[in-house]
């Protein structure tokens, strides 16, 4: 087997040093019952040539993204990642290092880190940044806990317009905390709420200023939780912590990673210096060595689960490293300048399609403002739609109900993304398919 | 001033060279600045298209003012990163024997199937239709985890060893909540990862610690003695963080469930049984496995990593959303709790978005293809066999405090009482390490042992890399007991840096780059 280095003539050599007859042997505190004596009953092993055929069989029953005009949003994006970044991600290094609890040989770790979250709180309009959690559904729930813990209070009102797959990990991980969990507006916010959760751009598309939201919250003691889905759009719109936003995060995959059939991905989680020693998971933090040299290492780390155990803020402890590094070279690359030409570009791309598709008969535009994704309503359902133009090679976007099954206010409702990576006649394409069928 | 490496000894300054270069570099060693202050305004690394910005529909809330990123061409941006890369130290480039985290071989073949565009560029919310080989794939690999632990079934969505941890305790939950049944305490030996307490604490319950026997293993006793009505479940790592196998496992399980509390095995060391031992025939309810341990998949310098979480019948409708069944169109996903209800699930709920860590799965999958069930009884043997011979070799030099009760598992422990009056402590040896070219062992982990080291070596590890490292720890040994403090006193002498202010990090927290801010000057 070519990943295992020991020869025959290796084992029984070291099985000699340790005084013992076979491998086996070595698993004599394993009761006798539990010891298995035949292999499991999976295929033998195989070389490169046949996992290879084996894998691309399974790839290819799936309708890839980059092969068919493609539409869909929801909390993914599919942007386009310079070739450079997933080749630095794939040097030794960077693949196959560990989390840099060892400082002196892990500065390269260390410092993107810190560049990550620099880059965070520059795009957020925050003060601080974690180093990343999972993913931008786990690190709102993360937040929320965040908030309990600030506050000192068990309430929680969630935005009717946050997407529903948030919505229902915060409320899981909620429940299980004993914190109540509401839907509602800043009508709903009483002075036992500990925060409001808001998403802009929100789960439709829409733009809104979020100041008067979090006005309302802080007049009732609360904090307002902003979620970004799409990061891009920040490259084009006002930041949440320039509309009062106490903690923002959101999803980062949008910036160096692809779609992954939903992941991994890169959570972030940005906030004021003041909440600083209640965030949740990893920090990076700057200081010298014995020689009076900058460096880097993890800090703050009392709060954390290998320190504080049961008190930690959290239980997370591996996050998402790989995929802060694939983020962090792929805003490198685009500066401030690219960065903003991406997130207009998108913008641009989405009004083009906005304004082609809502000319169809049968098709009108909920959202009239919107990043690079927007709501239409068809005239007719639009899950059955979806799978008519996917027959097709036509991926029109997410239908809401998929997400809101039991919303009869959904079953026509189509979200659509476009990317930079749409192309005019992909626009064409699907406003003349949603032509013939609506 | 060369060392015996051949590789300059400091960079600028200090104490340990008499050589200073005109650049700061120090060979290939670079000196590399922050991104924001090697950017420049102006310069981009990605060429895009001119958008055309004839009207917004932005609401007026167009982003005023700058955002403050650096711009830098392609060329600058690789070099930057290809310099950091160089500080890190990697398994591909020396032996890594961090105990509990197994750092095994991470094979390319596995990364060039993950970017199949089949499933890399695959859409979690695009049709079901459209992905069937996708969830093919998941299906595949739910069984193969089910039948590699005799469990029945499996939740694949959590995103980490610790968000199974999560998983595994809310069906605990959920079980004993739909029986009307509320517990309140969760039993977690002393030995446990920081992850276990943590998370009981997460989902509301109350931990109490139960201790190790003299043998390190749980005092199973003490553990009958703390069982009763108002305990939920135990988190038990199996094989635990001593590097032992917890040969009670079964007489724990009876009782666990006689007092009708859940049994949860924390999979963080599964690699080191999986093909010989299957943890569903030891009385277990759920355990989290950990793909980027037993299943090769990259550490990657902190993550993502994937946890699935087997589950025991009586904790399997609990299972949380999505599941992926069989209909009669192929695979289908089931993502809504009526849906769920109609296939006889009850789920507690979500852990997260979407589908769980598909990209890991491709990974693993093509790292199970490979080994196959042969491949893999053998790398488990190798992995407990390099580290019996390596705790073989070391304990008459260093100090195995469990040394005598057997053989150990997949990791070595050894504790620093070889080190007593030598002045010397486990950090400088672990840093002295670092000058003699291996990654430390982990150390002062677990708490159960004075100054812990535990060292895993894995099965990825040939005689000869095993034979240099007990060489050397050898000598390191020896040195500590001889009074050669200098070789420690400050080490590591030779990494891209000394010893860092972990104390001032922390006192005056800096966790980004700002501006204006002065820089860091020499804290003498």
């Amino acid at each position: 087997m070519r990943y295992l280095p020991l020869t025959e003539a290796d084992r029984r050599q070291m099985l000699g040093v340790i005084g013992t007859k076979s491998v086996d042997d070595l698993f004599r505190d394993v009761p006798a019952a539990a010891r298995l004596t035949t292999l499991i009953d999976l295929p033998m092993h195989a070389g490169e040539i046949e996992v290879e055929r084996q894998m691309a069989r399974l790839a290819a029953r799936n309708v890839s993204a980059g092969s068919v005009p493609f539409f869909c949003g929801a909390g993914a994006y599919r942007h386009h990642v310079p070739a450079s970044v997933d080749h630095l991600i794939q040097r030794s290094e960077y693949l196959t290092s560990y989390t840099p609890y060892q400082p002196e040989i892990a500065q390269g770790t260390l410092q993107y880190l810190f560049e990550f979250q620099t880059q965070i709180c520059m795009l957020t309009g925050m003060e601080v940044a974690n180093a990343s959690m999972y993913d931008g559904s786990t690190g709102t729930a993360e937040a929320v806990l965040m908030a309990a813990r600030v506050t000192g209070r068990k309430r929680v009102v969630l935005s009717r317009q946050l997407h529903p797959q948030y919505a229902e990990t915060v409320r899981t991980t909620c429940e299980m905390a004993d914190i109540e969990v509401v839907d509602g507006d800043a009508a709903t916010l009483d002075d036992k709420t500990a925060c409001f959760v808001v998403q802009n751009p929100d789960f439709y598309g829409s733009i809104a200023d979020i100041t008067p939201l979090s006005d309302a919250a802080h007049a009732k003691g609360a904090l307002l939780i902003a979620v970004v889905t799409e990061i891009v759009s920040l490259g084009a719109i006002t930041p949440p912590g320039e509309m009062g936003a106490d903690i923002v995060v959101g999803e980062g995959q949008s910036i160096g990673n692809a779609l992954n059939f939903g992941g991994p991905y890169l959570g972030i989680l940005a906030t004021r210096q003041k909440f600083l020693r209640q965030m949740p998971g990893r920090l990076a933090g700057e200081t010298v060595d014995a020689e009076g040299r900058r460096g880097f290492v993890l800090t703050l780390s009392t709060r954390e689960q290998h320190i504080r155990r049961e008190k930690a803020t959290s239980n997370i402890c591996t996050n998402s490293g790989l995929c802060v590094l694939a983020f962090t070279i792929h805003l490198s690359l685009l500066g401030e300048d690219g960065f903003r030409r991406l997130a207009a570009l998108n913008h641009d791309r989405a009004v083009l399609a906005a304004d082609r598709l809502s000319k169809v008969k049968g098709v009108e535009l909920v959202t009239p403002t919107f990043f690079n994704e927007f709501t239409l309503k068809l005239s007719k359902p639009a899950a059955a739609v979806v799978d008519t133009l996917a027959g097709q090679g036509i991926i029109a976007g997410v239908p809401v109900s998929r997400l809101k099954p039991n919303d009869p206010a959904a079953a026509n409702l189509l979200l659509v993304a476009v990317t930079e990576t749409v192309t005019p006649s992909d626009i064409d394409a699907l406003a003349g398919a949603l032509a013939k069928v609506l | 001033m060369m060392n015996k490496q051949g590789r300059p000894t400091a960079a600028t300054g200090g104490d340990t060279a008499g050589f200073t270069t005109i650049s700061g570099h120090s060979g290939l060693d670079h000196e590399e600045k922050l991104i924001f202050e090697l950017g420049r305004t102006g310069k981009c690394g990605v060429d895009l298209p001119e958008p055309e910005l004839k009207h917004d529909r932005l609401g007026g809330l167009r982003r005023r003012g700058t955002i403050g990123l650096p711009g830098l061409s392609e060329p600058e941006v690789v070099r930057h990163f290809v310099r950091l890369s160089r500080k890190n130290y990697a398994i591909d480039s020396g032996f890594y024997p961090l105990g509990s985290c197994t750092m095994k071989h991470n094979p390319r073949l596995n990364e060039k199937m993950a970017r199949l565009a089949g499933f890399a560029d695959i859409h979690p919310l695009q049709p079901v239709s459209t992905v069937q080989g996708a969830l093919a794939l998941i299906d595949q690999l739910a069984h193969w985890l089910k039948l590699l632990t005799n469990m029945p079934a499996v939740a694949m969505s959590p995103k980490a060893g610790a968000h199974g941890e999560l998983c595994g305790l809310m069906a605990i939950k959920a079980a004993h909540e739909a029986r009307g049944d509320r517990r309140t305490v969760v039993l977690v030996p002393e030995s446990a990862h920081g992850t276990n307490p943590a998370t009981a604490a997460l989902v509301g319950y109350t931990v109490e610690e139960v201790p190790a026997n003299e043998r390190g293993r749980v005092d199973l006793e003490a553990l009958k003695a703390k069982l009763g009505p108002h305990v939920a479940a135990i988190m038990l790592t199996n094989p635990n963080t001593c590097g032992l196998f917890e040969n009670d496992m079964i007489e724990i399980s009876k009782a666990v469930h006689a007092a009708g509390a859940y049994f949860y095995c924390d999979g963080a060391n599964f690699n080191a049984i999986v093909g010989r031992v299957r943890p569903g025939d030891l009385g277990i309810d759920a355990m989290h496995i950990n793909l980027h341990k037993t299943f090769s998949t990259p550490h990657g310098g902190g993550g993502p990593g994937s946890g699935p979480v087997v589950l025991s019948a009586a904790l399997a409708p609990f299972a949380p959303l999505p599941l992926v069944v069989h209909g009669k169109d192929g695979f289908q996903l089931v993502e809504d709790p009526a849906t769920a209800k109609a296939h006889d699930a009850q789920p507690y709920g979500r852990m997260s978005a979407f589908h769980g860590q598909m990209g890991m799965f491709t990974r693993a999958m093509a790292y199970m293809l490979s080994h196959g069930a042969d491949g893999l009884h053998t790398a488990a043997g190798d992995a407990v066999l390099n580290a019996n011979y390596v705790l073989a070799s070391l304990k008459d030099v260093m100090t195995a405090p469990f040394g005598a009760t057997g053989p150990c598992m997949h990791e070595a422990l050894f504790d620093d009482s070889f080190l007593k009056d030598t002045g010397v402590t486990t950090l400088d040896i672990a840093k002295a390490m670092i000058d003699e070219g291996y990654h430390p062992m982990t150390m002062y982990f677990p708490l159960v042992v004075h100054g812990a080291m535990l060292i895993e070596p894995t099965e990825t590890e040939s005689k000869f890399a095993l034979d240099e490292f007990i060489r050397v720890m050898k000598g390191l040994a020896t040195a500590a007991k001889s009074g050669d403090k200098a070789r420690f006193e400050g080490a590591p002498h030779l990494a891209p840096r000394r010893r860092l202010d972990e104390t001032a990090a922390a006192r005056k927290p800096v966790l980004r780059w700002i501006p204006s801010a002065p820089r860091a000057e020499a804290a003498e």
